[in-house]
């Protein structure tokens, strides 16, 4: 995901051994999947409380993860991200992330 | 995900071996603020004996306990190992906390938001181990009274009708519009 106004860059990029591109400025996706057992009301109240979403906004993202198997739910520095993971495994949401391309 | 109140058709499970009353409302609050559970005997005594279970495989790391502690970063091993690493212990605390808060506060007849979050985590902890065992998939299944795991099955059900009212109660004192400003990526 790019937010609005970021340039598009060439693909030609030197990376450090091992391939691993760390670019800084690539956000780390956080994603929860669709899972069997979670309740759709649960994990809409999860949302709002853990993020401030609106219930709008938190019903929409629950019903992506429920009709699209899942949805990024927030993004941002990996610190960041992966505490949001954290805390949604606290509550018992499948949740996991990684770095957008 | 399952919708809410994804109760079976009547007669597939005998409904009155735990759940003494369906649609009445458990967790009313008083002028306090404070929340009332009304639960009978019967639920406290399932709401005490569960936890115990729970602990045991969670704590030994069981098969069933796993659904407890996901995978943060599926294609890296090294940030994965890292990340259990660090973060894991804390994991098992939070559920454990929360399994303690439901025994220790089952049988009061007034608790405060705190506890009923408490409450809230253990039965988030109870439905993935009970939901893991039985293996549940998102439809609506029915399970014949002569099979083995129709108990196992009407406890997942309560559990489910129980945790949809406390979110029901906890849900009731969000802010409405949310507490961050809209996302301009939404527009």
């Amino acid at each position: 995901m790019t937010g609005p106004g970021t340039e598009v860059r060439p693909v030609e990029v030197d990376r450090p051994e091992g391939g691993e591109d760390v670019r800084p400025d690539r956000p780390w996706m956080v994603i929860v999947w669709n899972d069997p057992i979670n309740l759709m009301s649960y994990v809409t109240y999860v949302f709002q409380k853990l993020f401030g979403y609106s219930r709008d906004k938190a019903t929409k993202l629950m019903l992506d993860v429920h009709h699209k198997g899942r949805a990024v739910v927030t993004s941002g520095p990996r610190e960041r991200a992966e505490l949001d993971v954290f805390r949604l495994h606290e509550h018992g949401l499948w949740a996991t992330m990684e770095q957008s391309s | 995900m399952p919708a809410d109140g994804a109760v079976p058709a009547d007669g597939a499970v005998p409904a009155d071996r735990v759940v003494p009353v369906i649609g009445r409302k458990r967790f009313g609050r008083d002028r306090q603020g404070r929340i009332r559970p009304g639960l009978e005997l019967p639920e406290r005594e399932l709401l005490r004996a569960l936890p115990e279970q729970a602990r045991e495989l969670v704590e030994h790391d069981e098969p069933s306990a796993q659904r407890l502690f996901p995978v943060a970063y599926p294609d890296d091993e090294a940030a994965q190992a890292e990340y259990r690493e660090m973060m894991g212990a804390q994991l098992l605390d939070h559920h454990r906390h929360a399994l303690a808060v439901l025994t220790d506060t089952v049988d009061e007849t007034s608790i405060d938001e705190d506890e009923l979050h408490g409450w809230l985590g253990a039965v988030e902890v109870l439905r993935l181990v009970l939901g893991t065992q039985l293996d549940v998939s998102e439809d609506v299944v029915e399970i014949e009274p002569d099979d083995p795991r129709s108990d196992q099955f009407t406890v997942y059900q309560y559990l489910s009708m129980l945790q949809g009212e406390i979110v029901d109660a906890l849900a009731a004192g969000l802010p409405k519009g949310g507490a961050t400003a809209p996302d301009p990526r939404d527009r």
